[in-house]
């Protein structure tokens, strides 16, 4: 009996509703896929950073004369070096190696930032002395005020190598 | 309507506890001359899974080492303590670290399960990694098995990151730094490097939004997908009819030959492989500890910071090849080698036969030899003589440490594989074997030399 029925459905020509009608049901079970697994992806994705205002990440290091020339100085908090050069310009370098985001040290003795994972060396500028790291430590922009040295954290920024516009000089 | 009558008159006699138990086991009901025990019973649940009878050929231990079998029991073990490690464990950046001191210290035996399921973690990588060569040196993925050859390498790659996502979550040191490195390579990957690595590490920078994605892939998602897998891979071998039928050298293609029941010759040695795994896994978890270094301190990168040890041929590599090769070609080159393997056309099929042939077995030993010979060598000149950068000035680094270094090594591989291919007279499932068994070795070596030959600053040096 059973058999028969289904024989009976089978041998029906389709019509073209049916036809229809099922693309309809898996097309409707591809977009309901599709939106799991966007709905997925969304939660993996990372949260909007809190306090995207610039409030929030300037950090402001000091007084000018804090900071010798020719010296590094280190901001915990702020994940960056504060580098006076000889001529008394600025640069805040970022302390993230540039090769696989190791923190960069800075060697008072040798002059230079050098990753403990991978040997990369840098200069005071964030130049790279010795590879594997393939372009300059980031910087982030600095500003000086009233004397006070600032740095705005929030903005990374990318460079491949050191170049003279980059340092801020106190006016 | 008779029957019926009577059985509920026989149902009104029973007592409460032998209703339930016929409910549970319907067929204990049923009124036997002999009665059955609840061997039976479980046999019968045991025979859902197994086939009934097996080859008896395919019993012996060198044919499979056991290594399936000790993956499956890993696995369950690894299911079973990991349920226990989430009752403990806190994935906060501020508190996991705690949570993992305080489960070795005050939990009953929360030290020996941590270990256990560290070291089974550890384990089931080798094992499969075994098992890998197993299957490929018994020609164990020529037709019906090649699909499930892929099955194995996507079961491969959910051990292996797996194995990458535990190992953040203690929040150690050695954790923190790992994980910042092996993300910090993603940013390499041409064009989406940067959207993938913020996506993974949730953020710029590893953080708690990290561990939570990393807590979840860990316990949810990704073992469900090897549970998954698991099933597929499994199901194929029965498809397959059963294991590869293993024959010597100059035998042909054999029958299935006798068979026995698989109750109790298969069961039996497979239960004496599972206990004896599971003794040496406690007895190991009993004397070594899982390491735990001190809590993360994102400001001090440790020195030497290395990649978990099975990334270490990877790692390696990225001290000789520009990232991008290091990190994506070369993986890339390899799944693809390694996919296309049961798809490539060989003149005959030799599954079965334990490295093709006699011939075959000599050439794997020179491939062998070969990669022992050629991987130091080609890491001792890449470290001291070699400067592709500063030899051709002018080019992008990516092309003088990249294109030119695996050119050369390309280039080498193709002369060794057609020199012994004319030398040898050889067919092309023996030359496949031997290229494959030379990178193979070369790839073991480049994970021995990154985890006992790289000292401070990733320099070489002696353990």
């Amino acid at each position: 009996m059973k058999k028969e029925v289904k024989k009976q459905i089978k041998d029906q020509p389709e019509s073209p509703r049916r036809k229809f009608l099922s693309k309809l049901w898996v097309a409707l079970g591809v977009l309901a896929l599709l939106e799991l697994v966007g709905l997925v992806l969304t939660y993996l994705r990372p949260g909007k950073p809190r306090g995207v205002g610039d409030a929030g990440t300037i950090v402001e290091a000091g007084a000018i004369e804090k900071f010798p020339t020719n010296s590094v100085t280190a901001f915990v908090r702020g994940k960056f070096y504060l580098c006076r050069l000889e001529d008394g310009g600025f640069l805040a370098v970022s302390r993230k190696c540039t090769h696989l985001g190791c923190t960069v040290p800075w060697m008072a003795k040798e002059k230079k930032f050098a990753c403990p994972c991978h040997g990369s060396a840098f200069d005071i500028h964030g130049e790279v002395t010795s590879p594997p790291a393939p372009r300059a430590l980031d910087i982030y922009p600095v500003v000086v005020e009233n004397n006070i040295v600032k740095v705005n954290t929030g903005r990374p920024i990318k460079r491949s190598e050191f170049r003279a516009e980059q340092v801020v000089y106190p006016t | 309507m008779k029957p019926t009558q009577q059985n509920h008159s026989v149902a009104e006699q029973l007592s409460l506890i032998r209703r339930i138990g016929y409910s549970i086991f319907p067929g204990m009901a049923r009124q036997r001359e002999k009665p059955r025990g609840y061997r039976h019973f479980f046999n019968t649940l045991i025979l859902h899974f197994r086939p009934r009878a097996v080859p008896e050929r395919t019993l012996r231990f060198t044919l499979t080492w056991g290594l399936g079998g000790m993956a499956v029991v890993l696995v369950f073990m690894l299911l079973g303590t990991g349920l226990l490690l989430k009752f403990a464990y806190e994935p906060f950046p501020g508190r996991a670290y705690d949570s993992i001191l305080r489960l070795q210290n005050e939990v009953l035996f929360g030290q020996l399960i941590r270990n256990i399921h560290h070291w089974s973690a550890n384990l089931l990588l080798v094992v499969v990694f075994l098992h890998f060569l197993r299957v490929f040196f018994t020609g164990a993925f020529h037709p019906p098995r090649q699909f499930n050859w892929i099955f194995g390498l996507g079961l491969f790659l959910t051990v292996l990151l797996s194995n990458f996502t535990g190992y953040l979550l203690p929040w150690d040191q050695l954790a923190y730094w790992a994980i910042t490195i092996c993300t910090g390579m993603l940013e390499y990957m041409p064009f989406v490097g940067a959207e993938v690595q913020h996506w993974i590490r949730s953020g710029r920078e590893i953080g708690p939004a990290t561990l939570s994605n990393f807590y979840a892939i860990h316990t949810a998602i990704l073992p469900a997908c090897i549970i998954i897998l698991m099933a597929f891979h499994f199901w194929r071998v029965r498809k397959a009819g059963g294991l590869v039928m293993p024959r010597g050298p100059d035998e042909d293609a054999p029958s299935r030959g006798e068979t026995v029941p698989t109750i109790p010759n298969l069961i039996l040695r497979e239960v004496v492989v599972a206990l004896v795994l599971i003794a040496i896994i406690m007895a190991w978890s009993v004397f070594f500890n899982a390491p735990l270094e001190a809590k993360a301190n994102p400001g001090l990168s440790p020195n030497p910071t290395k990649a978990p040890w099975y990334f270490m041929g990877f790692q390696e590599m990225l001290l000789h090849f520009h990232p991008l090769f290091a990190l994506f070609v070369i993986p890339f080159l390899i799944m693809f080698a390694l996919v296309s393997i049961p798809y490539i056309r060989y003149p005959e099929r030799t599954a079965g036969v334990w490295f093709v042939s006699l011939k075959g077995r000599r050439m794997a030993l020179v491939g062998a030899v070969a990669g022992t010979i050629a991987t130091p060598i080609g890491i001792l000149i890449d470290e001291y003589m070699i400067d592709f950068v500063a030899w051709v000035p002018g080019v992008p680094s990516a092309i003088s440490n990249g294109v030119i270094p695996l050119a050369i090594i390309l280039a080498g591989a193709w002369g060794f594989y057609s020199m012994t291919k004319r030398r040898y007279a050889a067919t092309k499932e023996e030359t496949v074997q031997m290229i494959f068994v030379f990178f193979v070795t070369a790839f073991v070596i480049l994970t021995v030399t990154g985890i006992w030959f790289r000292g401070t600053a990733m320099k070489l040096a002696w353990p």
